[in-house]
């Protein structure tokens, strides 16, 4: 309840949704964040170093 | 299957006398494929310890929450989960879990892609792994026209035209609530699921894929040495 008012305070989801135009290309902001995210995540997995244990390589 | 008439004994079975019945031949073949060690592992090579290993698993756990809560608002019903205040904690539930599940699955298939993971006898692994994204693209989609409300109204008007346009509308009908609510709740899912398990046993099967430069069995690849110059 507490995170659902926060969230709703911090972003207004009343009202018509916002696009991005780029030329022929038409995109809701809402993709364009799950996009860059979807990404963003992407780079920090193969980048960000995994946890090993310290004996054994297998 | 023939009735074993002899006397119980310790003594097994010669395999020349089950070699021909079915049961034995999917059994043997089943071991064969999956014995415990490989179907149910704890060493792994590694090259796995990686996070970009970590979105296959993250994928069947999103899938795993999707057919929970959705086995939840199938036995509650639409009353429930579009008015009381639990029934709509689930049924966001329901909603961000195939989000997760989408989202984990899109990482997993940039990583896989990348990598080239149907590299080394593994075409089948990836062929199933595209197939259940596929059927799990129309699985949301029939849900987006189950969720009846005005969301679901405006999405499946917008949709026939397009579905008509290929032909398939004659018999798959996004204007029909029950035909895509039976699609959304028993086949599609049936599909994910039974497709999913196959992708699993088949990396189990055959492995992860190792880095380009690694063999199969974990050595470096060597280069071949250079021939003779032609002039």
């Amino acid at each position: 309840m507490l995170l659902g008012l926060l969230c709703g305070a911090l972003i207004n989801l009343n009202g018509s949704g916002h696009y991005i135009h780029w030329g022929f290309i038409q995109m809701s902001v809402a993709n364009f964040v799950v996009i860059t995210l979807m990404v963003g995540v992407f780079v920090l997995a193969i980048f960000l170093p995994f946890p090993k244990r310290k004996r054994g390589n297998r | 299957m023939s009735i074993d008439t002899r006397p119980s004994t310790s003594e097994p079975v010669p395999a020349s006398e089950e070699s021909r019945q079915w049961t034995a031949r999917v059994r043997r073949s089943a071991e064969s494929a999956f014995p415990p060690n490989r179907l149910l592992p704890d060493r792994q090579p590694a090259y796995m310890a990686s996070w970009i290993y970590v979105f296959g698993v993250l994928t069947v756990v999103g899938l795993g929450w999707v057919i929970i809560t959705g086995c939840v608002l199938a036995v509650m019903g639409p009353s429930w989960w579009h008015v009381s205040s639990v029934g709509l904690f689930v049924n966001s539930l329901h909603l961000w879990s195939v989000e997760a599940f989408f989202f984990f699955m899109v990482v997993h298939l940039w990583g896989k892609f990348f990598m080239a993971a149907w590299r080394g006898n593994r075409r089948l692994t990836w062929a199933t792994g595209v197939i259940s994204f596929l059927v799990s693209v129309g699985a949301a989609f029939t849900g987006y026209l189950s969720q009846q409300n005005f969301d679901s109204q405006w999405i499946s008007t917008q949709a026939k035209d397009g579905i008509n346009a290929t032909g398939a509308g004659a018999v798959w009908n996004v204007l029909n609530f029950g035909q895509m609510l039976m699609w959304h709740i028993v086949l599609l899912p049936i599909v994910v699921a039974l497709i999913a398990g196959l992708h699993v046993l088949l990396v189990r099967r055959r492995g992860i894929v190792p880095p380009f430069d690694l063999t199969e069995d974990g050595d470096e690849v060597q280069e071949a040495a250079p021939g003779p110059d032609p002039a």
